[in-house]
Parts: structure tokens; sequence; C-alpha cells
């Protein structure tokens, strides 16, 4: 079966058209955030759609000890749980290898990036500092999720307040402060680019990911510096094709980093 | 201390304001979103569809008519207070359990044999009343699925504070300092048919009678919102 969808994708690809008649290096058009979507229970919170792809992200502060190694540092968590309400393929249970993957991913584009002042998080130091819990969820999975939960996480932790210390510094949950996380202003963006045969393309639907041979997440900084890289696939990729698909995504993040604010 | 006001001044039989959407979720077969004041579910059904391994025995053990299987969830940051612990919890395998059983009076399932239909929810935000706005919204998606059903099932927790019987219990409400009676009611307002009957606290035989005609006005209510939103995803 994959063998025939293969095959018709291929012969549109060569054509540089897709079953929805987008060019290869083209992101679905229905782009869309939404900040606050859980606002009466999340500290920040955002749904991203692309496409049909709907995914939600929340934030969550809690008040911790610090981890031993870094006593003046706040820290923080990315947890994706791929819901089987979004997706035929999806089953419950403990989390899958794709949902940590996705997590670590997602973790380490927004952890190397530097994206976030772990320094400013620290209340008292050895002792108090604050954790950054991001939940994010796809409530539709029509593909790409590698960026959209990125895109969501990101749009999450922008949205986020604060909420109210007493002087024991417990958190006044139903009380939430204007300030919002020490995030630094330029922030880093993620382009996954698939590979199927010798053709590479972005933004791939459900469909267009199960004929990819190999896939490449990139972690762009605002300067374009690459902050996390991630290859996933059965078949390798050449040194050219590494550097034709960073380019691509050096590309791509810069038009879409210009509908983010 | 007498209650004789509601916190957020609604009357007594007053339901929060509402809001329901069908089709949310293209790739599931039939969808739905339900929000009722602050808690906001989502439900999408899978099926009819083969039996995995885990539901197989269940699906055997009745070979005339298929099997409806429930999965209620809330999402890690729904809650107002610290982050819920993601996954699986007694009390989520509960509610599962009795969404299940308050589902499946209703759907027809002898046309499927053999086979299951999923029923996921979600919560991303929650106040209070999250088993019935799911429940809500499930009905909706299976519904929208084309699954054969006697009625839409409908349903809200009522509470007895004080001396009053107070429908569409909210948070500020279900923590009422002098205690209170939560009754969680699903009903077929057609058929009459109470699916789900679930009551924490203390209560009279006669306070039940009268939550349960105050549930039933509610239920009304909420089935015409339902219907609404049927109708208006297939326009």
């Amino acid at each position: 079966m994959t063998d025939i969808i293969k095959e018709h994708a291929i012969s549109l690809f060569s054509k540089n058209t897709r079953e929805d008649g987008r060019k290869l290096d083209e992101y679905r058009k229905d782009f869309k955030i939404e900040l606050g979507v859980s606002s009466k229970s999340a500290e920040g919170s955002a749904r991203v759609t692309l496409g049909e792809t709907i995914v939600i992200a929340g934030v969550k502060l809690e008040v911790t000890e610090p981890f031993p190694d870094t006593p003046d540092a706040g820290a923080f968590i990315v947890n994706v749980e791929l819901l089987p309400l979004s997706s035929p393929d999806f089953e419950s249970g403990p989390p899958s290898i794709n949902s940590i993957e996705l997590s670590r991913v997602t973790d380490r584009v927004l952890r190397e990036s530097e994206f976030i002042d772990f320094k400013k998080l620290c209340l008292k130091k050895g002792e108090k500092v604050w954790m950054i819990l991001i939940d994010i969820y796809p409530i539709n999975n029509a593909g790409n999720l590698f960026d959209v939960a990125y895109i969501a996480a990101l749009a999450a932790l922008k949205d986020a307040k604060f909420p109210k210390l007493d002087k024991e510094n417990k958190i006044d949950y139903s009380e939430h402060t204007k300030t919002g996380l020490p995030l630094s202003k330029d922030f880093p963006m993620s382009c996954t680019v698939l590979k199927s045969k010798n053709f590479i393309y972005i933004d791939p639907t459900d469909k267009e990911e199960e004929i990819a041979d190999a896939r490449l997440t990139i972690g762009l900084t605002s300067h374009d510096e690459i902050c996390a890289l991630q290859k996933g696939g059965e078949a390798g990729l050449t040194i050219h094709e590494i550097d034709k698909m960073v380019s691509l995504a050096i590309t791509k993040t810069k038009e879409l980093r210009k509908l983010i604010k | 201390m007498a209650y004789n006001k509601r916190f957020d001044g609604r009357k007594f039989d007053e339901l929060r304001e509402m809001e329901a959407k069908v089709g949310i979720i293209k790739r599931a077969n039939g969808s739905a979103m339900f929000r009722i004041g602050k808690t906001i579910a989502l439900a999408a059904v899978y099926g009819p569809r083969y039996a995995s391994r885990d539901v197989y025995s269940r699906v055997m053990k009745s070979p005339n008519h298929g099997v409806l299987r429930c999965n209620y969830n809330m999402m890690a940051f729904s809650g107002s207070g610290d982050r819920v612990r993601p996954g699986p919890s007694r009390r989520s395998k509960e509610l599962s359990l009795v969404i299940e059983k308050a589902l499946t009076p209703l759907v027809n399932l002898e046309e499927f044999p053999g086979s299951v239909i999923d029923v996921f929810i979600e919560l991303p935000q929650t106040d209070s009343g999250t088993r019935c706005a799911g429940i809500v919204a499930a009905s909706m998606a299976l519904a929208d699925a084309g699954i054969k059903m006697k009625d839409l099932v409908t349903s809200v927790a009522v509470g007895k504070i004080g001396d009053k019987i107070v429908v569409d219990v909210n948070k500020e409400e279900e923590d009422y300092e002098d205690g209170m009676a939560d009754i969680a009611i699903a009903m077929s307002t057609e058929t009459g048919e109470i699916t789900l009957l679930q009551n924490d606290g203390i209560l009279k035989k006669e306070d039940l009678i009268e939550a349960l005609n105050a549930a039933k006005k509610g239920c009304l209510e909420i089935k015409k919102l339902q219907i609404k939103a049927l109708k208006e995803c297939y326009k």
C-alpha cells in the first residue's frame, strides 16, 4: 500500500508539487497561534495550528529545590504525550519512544539556544528555584508534530506569567503577576526537513511522513547558528544532503519567524 | 450557614455559560468540544475498528455486539493549582469506567459485532463537572462519527448546598466550607433513562429526587445546544 502512495508522491515531487498543491519547500497555509487557551488553569498556554495539525501546549510553574549541580539555576521539563485522541495510530499507555524523542528534541532546541535565563529563576541559592513544566499535547496529528509542538512550546513560554508568591515563597495560583518568564528577545526556531528518494521537503502531512526515508530536525538561533540536530528515519544522509537541508531550514525559519511575534 | 446566593451570581437552576463545536479533530471519525464555564472537554471517536489485543477478550465475551471503550484524561496544566501528573490515575480510571457506562446503554452496539469504538476525552482546562462535560462532548462525537444511538446523552452535576439544590456545580461550590453533596448525573432526556449517578456527600431521599428533576431541566438545555452544534457542522 505504502509503495503505491510513495510512487505517486514521488512522481508529484519530481514536478515540485504535492498532493495538496504545495511546492516542496512550502509550509501549509493555515498557520495560527492562539495564546491563553487554558488561561484559567495554566500559567501560559497556546494552541498552534498548521494545516490540519493542531497542538496545545501549557506551562505550569512550581517552586522546588534546585538540582545539586546547579544550585543557583532554575530548571525546566518538556513532556509530550501522543494522545490517542489525535490520531488512529497512537495508543494509550506508557510514553512511546516517539513521544520521548519529541519531548527531548523540543527540550534540546530550547535549552541549547540559551533562550531561557535559568539564573533568573533562582529564588534562594541552593534552596528554592522556579521549575518550568511544559506539557505538549497533539489534538489532531496531520503531520509535522516536531515543528508544531516546538512552536506551541515556544508560544506557551512567551504567554506564561509568574503566579504570586507569599513571604515563605509559597505559590498562590489564584493570582498572577504581570511578569513573564526570563526569555531572551531572540528566540530559537526549529525546522524539520524530510527526504524521500532524492527529494527534500518540509512541513510534511502525516502521509508524507510515512513515505520519508530520512528526517532531520534542525534547531536554529536567531543568528542562524545551529543549536540542535536530530536525525531520524531509516536511510542515511550524505554531507551534500545535510548541507542542502540545513540551508533550506535557515531560509524557511526566517519566513516563519516573521509570523511569530 | 444558609446558602442563599450562588458565588457566581447564577440562579439555583441556571447552567454556566456553554459552548459546543462538532468536527474539531479531522483525523478522528467523530469529534466535539464542549465548554461549560471554565471547564473544557474535547472528545474524539475512533471506530468501529478492529479490536487490538488488549480488548480482544472483552470483544470475544460478547460476540453479538461491539465494545465501547472510553478513556478520560486531564491535561497536566488543566488544574488551577499544581500540575496534574500526566498519565492514568485511579481517579481517571474510575471516571473512564463510569463514562463508558453512561454512554453504552444508548449506543446501538449490536450493529458492530467484533469491533471496538474508542472514545477519548481530554480536558485542557478544568473547573468542575469534568466527567459531565466529557460525556456531553463524547455523545456529540459519537453522533458525528455516524454511530447510531437511541438518544444523545446529556449530563450535569447537581449539588446540595445548605438546603438548596443547585444545578451545574462549579469549583467554588464544590469546595463549600460547610460541606455539600455533589451528584453527577447523565441521562437520556428522550427515554428518561439515567445512565450515570454518583454522589459524594450527605443527602435525603427527597433531595435526590429533587436533584434528578433539576438535572433533567438542565439536560434539556444542554441537549438543545448539542443538536445545534451538530446541525451547524452538517450545514
